[in-house]
Protein backbone atom coordinates (compact mmCIF):
# COMPACT_ATOMS: atom_id res chain seq x y z
CA UNK A 1 0.00 0.00 0.00
CA UNK A 2 1.41 3.18 -1.19
CA UNK A 3 1.61 5.68 1.94
CA UNK A 4 -0.11 8.81 1.27
CA UNK A 5 -1.01 11.57 4.04
CA UNK A 6 -4.52 10.26 4.32
CA UNK A 7 -3.01 6.47 5.06
CA UNK A 8 -1.23 7.72 7.65
CA UNK A 9 -3.72 9.17 9.33
CA UNK A 10 -6.13 6.02 8.79
CA UNK A 11 -3.28 4.16 10.94
CA UNK A 12 -3.56 6.51 13.62
CA UNK A 13 -7.02 6.23 13.76
CA UNK A 14 -7.16 2.16 13.51
CA UNK A 15 -4.70 2.64 16.05
CA UNK A 16 -6.41 4.34 18.82
CA UNK A 17 -9.59 2.67 18.15
CA UNK A 18 -8.05 -0.58 18.60
CA UNK A 19 -6.50 0.62 22.35
CA UNK A 20 -9.95 1.90 23.00
CA UNK A 21 -11.26 -1.95 21.87
CA UNK A 22 -9.32 -3.52 24.25
CA UNK A 23 -10.12 -0.91 26.85
CA UNK A 24 -13.66 -1.16 26.53
CA UNK A 25 -13.61 -4.78 26.12
CA UNK A 26 -11.51 -5.33 29.33
CA UNK A 27 -13.56 -2.94 31.39
CA UNK A 28 -17.04 -4.68 29.93
CA UNK A 29 -15.94 -8.21 30.19
CA UNK A 30 -14.46 -7.43 34.16
CA UNK A 31 -17.97 -5.07 35.36
CA UNK A 32 -20.44 -8.70 33.88
CA UNK A 33 -17.82 -10.94 35.51
CA UNK A 34 -17.76 -9.37 38.71
CA UNK A 35 -21.53 -8.02 38.53
CA UNK A 36 -21.12 -4.66 39.17
CA UNK A 37 -23.22 -3.23 36.24
CA UNK A 38 -26.94 -2.40 37.06
CA UNK A 39 -29.61 -4.27 35.31
CA UNK A 40 -30.58 -1.42 33.61
CA UNK A 41 -26.77 -0.64 32.09
CA UNK A 42 -26.38 -3.84 30.59
CA UNK A 43 -27.38 -3.25 27.02
CA UNK A 44 -25.07 -0.26 26.62
CA UNK A 45 -22.30 -1.83 28.63
CA UNK A 46 -22.54 -4.87 26.34
CA UNK A 47 -22.42 -2.81 22.95
CA UNK A 48 -19.58 -0.32 24.37
CA UNK A 49 -16.58 -2.97 22.91
CA UNK A 50 -18.70 -2.78 19.62
CA UNK A 51 -18.08 1.17 19.34
CA UNK A 52 -14.47 1.13 18.51
CA UNK A 53 -15.21 -1.92 15.92
CA UNK A 54 -18.05 0.40 14.25
CA UNK A 55 -15.14 3.24 14.18
CA UNK A 56 -12.59 1.11 12.21
CA UNK A 57 -15.69 1.06 9.40
CA UNK A 58 -15.99 4.41 9.63
CA UNK A 59 -12.31 5.01 9.31
CA UNK A 60 -11.59 3.19 6.28
CA UNK A 61 -14.88 5.51 5.00
CA UNK A 62 -13.20 8.66 5.71
CA UNK A 63 -9.87 7.23 4.56
CA UNK A 64 -11.57 7.10 0.72
CA UNK A 65 -12.98 10.47 1.22
CA UNK A 66 -9.73 12.16 2.43
CA UNK A 67 -7.46 10.11 -0.54
CA UNK A 68 -6.48 12.57 -2.59
CA UNK A 69 -4.58 9.80 -5.24
CA UNK A 70 -7.54 8.51 -7.15
CA UNK A 71 -5.50 5.42 -8.42
CA UNK A 72 -4.75 4.28 -4.81
CA UNK A 73 -7.99 5.31 -3.50
CA UNK A 74 -9.47 2.87 -6.95
CA UNK A 75 -7.56 0.30 -5.62
CA UNK A 76 -8.67 0.22 -1.52
CA UNK A 77 -12.61 0.36 -2.66
CA UNK A 78 -11.66 -2.50 -5.01
CA UNK A 79 -9.87 -3.81 -2.00
CA UNK A 80 -12.74 -3.37 0.54
CA UNK A 81 -15.57 -5.02 -1.97
CA UNK A 82 -13.46 -7.71 -2.13
CA UNK A 83 -13.06 -7.62 1.77
CA UNK A 84 -17.09 -7.35 1.86
CA UNK A 85 -18.09 -10.13 -0.49
CA UNK A 86 -15.44 -12.61 0.86
CA UNK A 87 -16.96 -11.97 4.47
CA UNK A 88 -20.36 -12.27 3.17
CA UNK A 89 -19.96 -15.60 1.56
CA UNK A 90 -18.15 -16.90 4.38
CA UNK A 91 -20.99 -15.81 6.73
CA UNK A 92 -23.55 -17.14 4.85
CA UNK A 93 -21.48 -20.36 4.11
CA UNK A 94 -21.20 -20.89 7.68
CA UNK A 95 -24.79 -20.06 8.53
CA UNK A 96 -26.00 -23.13 6.22
CA UNK A 97 -23.46 -25.28 7.79
CA UNK A 98 -24.28 -23.87 11.10
CA UNK A 99 -28.08 -24.53 10.35
CA UNK A 100 -27.40 -28.47 9.27
CA UNK A 101 -25.98 -28.70 12.67
CA UNK A 102 -22.70 -29.97 10.37
CA UNK A 103 -20.40 -26.73 12.54
CA UNK A 104 -20.84 -25.02 15.83
CA UNK A 105 -21.84 -21.94 16.17
CA UNK A 106 -19.45 -18.79 15.66
CA UNK A 107 -20.14 -15.41 17.51
CA UNK A 108 -21.22 -12.76 14.79
CA UNK A 109 -18.18 -10.24 15.21
CA UNK A 110 -15.98 -12.96 14.08
CA UNK A 111 -16.76 -11.75 10.62
CA UNK A 112 -14.81 -8.35 11.25
CA UNK A 113 -12.22 -10.64 11.28
CA UNK A 114 -13.09 -12.17 7.87
CA UNK A 115 -13.77 -9.08 6.94
CA UNK A 116 -9.76 -7.54 7.00
CA UNK A 117 -8.37 -11.07 5.63
CA UNK A 118 -10.55 -10.25 2.74
CA UNK A 119 -8.93 -6.74 2.52
CA UNK A 120 -5.81 -8.72 1.97
CA UNK A 121 -7.49 -10.96 -0.55
CA UNK A 122 -8.37 -7.78 -2.57
CA UNK A 123 -4.34 -6.38 -2.51
CA UNK A 124 -3.49 -9.91 -3.78
CA UNK A 125 -6.47 -9.85 -6.44
CA UNK A 126 -5.09 -6.47 -7.20
CA UNK A 127 -1.46 -7.03 -7.47
CA UNK A 128 -1.87 -10.13 -9.76
CA UNK A 129 -4.50 -8.14 -12.11
CA UNK A 130 -2.40 -4.83 -12.02
CA UNK A 131 0.86 -5.99 -11.23
CA UNK A 132 3.40 -3.35 -10.38
CA UNK A 133 0.54 -0.38 -10.00
CA UNK A 134 -1.37 -3.02 -7.76
CA UNK A 135 1.01 -1.98 -4.93
CA UNK B 1 -6.22 3.63 -22.33
CA UNK B 2 -3.28 3.61 -24.48
CA UNK B 3 -1.06 7.01 -24.41
CA UNK B 4 1.91 9.24 -24.85
CA UNK B 5 3.05 9.62 -21.36
CA UNK B 6 5.99 6.97 -21.19
CA UNK B 7 7.54 9.08 -24.42
CA UNK B 8 7.05 12.36 -22.70
CA UNK B 9 8.02 11.55 -19.62
CA UNK B 10 11.44 10.32 -21.75
CA UNK B 11 11.77 13.38 -23.39
CA UNK B 12 11.86 15.15 -20.62
CA UNK B 13 14.53 12.77 -18.53
CA UNK B 14 11.76 12.22 -15.79
CA UNK B 15 11.75 9.55 -13.63
CA UNK B 16 8.45 7.88 -13.27
CA UNK B 17 8.82 9.65 -9.82
CA UNK B 18 9.42 12.92 -10.62
CA UNK B 19 6.06 12.90 -12.83
CA UNK B 20 4.64 11.32 -10.11
CA UNK B 21 5.72 14.73 -7.89
CA UNK B 22 4.85 17.17 -10.01
CA UNK B 23 1.05 15.75 -10.48
CA UNK B 24 1.15 15.38 -6.78
CA UNK B 25 0.37 11.59 -7.03
CA UNK B 26 2.14 8.41 -6.13
CA UNK B 27 4.68 6.55 -8.97
CA UNK B 28 2.30 4.00 -8.48
CA UNK B 29 -0.39 5.75 -10.31
CA UNK B 30 1.99 7.05 -13.00
CA UNK B 31 3.33 3.64 -13.58
CA UNK B 32 -0.45 2.99 -14.08
CA UNK B 33 -1.28 5.22 -16.26
CA UNK B 34 1.71 4.46 -18.41
CA UNK B 35 1.12 1.38 -18.54
CA UNK B 36 -2.73 1.42 -19.46
CA UNK B 37 -4.31 -0.10 -16.44
CA UNK B 38 -5.62 2.56 -15.29
CA UNK B 39 -7.31 5.20 -17.20
CA UNK B 40 -7.48 8.73 -14.96
CA UNK B 41 -9.94 10.91 -14.49
CA UNK B 42 -10.64 14.01 -16.38
CA UNK B 43 -8.90 16.48 -14.30
CA UNK B 44 -6.26 14.08 -13.64
CA UNK B 45 -5.86 13.76 -17.57
CA UNK B 46 -6.14 17.57 -17.97
CA UNK B 47 -3.28 18.44 -15.31
CA UNK B 48 -1.25 15.93 -17.19
CA UNK B 49 -1.77 17.51 -20.75
CA UNK B 50 -1.05 21.05 -19.11
CA UNK B 51 2.23 19.76 -17.72
CA UNK B 52 3.50 18.56 -21.02
CA UNK B 53 1.24 21.65 -22.56
CA UNK B 54 -0.24 19.65 -24.86
CA UNK B 55 -3.94 18.69 -25.80
CA UNK B 56 -5.35 15.87 -23.82
CA UNK B 57 -6.17 14.04 -26.93
CA UNK B 58 -2.13 14.28 -28.17
CA UNK B 59 -1.34 12.26 -24.68
CA UNK B 60 -4.15 9.54 -24.53
CA UNK B 61 -5.40 7.88 -27.78
CA UNK B 62 -9.32 8.21 -27.84
CA UNK B 63 -10.36 3.87 -28.01
CA UNK B 64 -12.83 5.09 -30.29
CA UNK B 65 -11.00 6.30 -32.59
CA UNK B 66 -8.38 3.36 -32.15
CA UNK B 67 -10.96 0.76 -32.65
CA UNK B 68 -12.01 2.85 -35.73
CA UNK B 69 -8.49 3.16 -37.46
CA UNK B 70 -8.31 -0.84 -36.49
CA UNK B 71 -11.85 -1.63 -39.05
Amino acid sequence: MVRTSAWRRYNWRVIWLTLAYAILLIAAVYGFKHKLIPSSLTYPIAILPALPIIGLFAAMGRYLVEEQDEFVRMLMVRQTLWASGFALSCATIWGFLENFDLTGHLDGYYIVIVWYFGLGVGSVVNKLTLGEGGC
Amino acid sequence: MENRLRILRAERNWSQQDLAERLEVSRQSVNAIETGKYDPSLPLAFRIAELFDRPIEEIFVSPSRRSSKAI
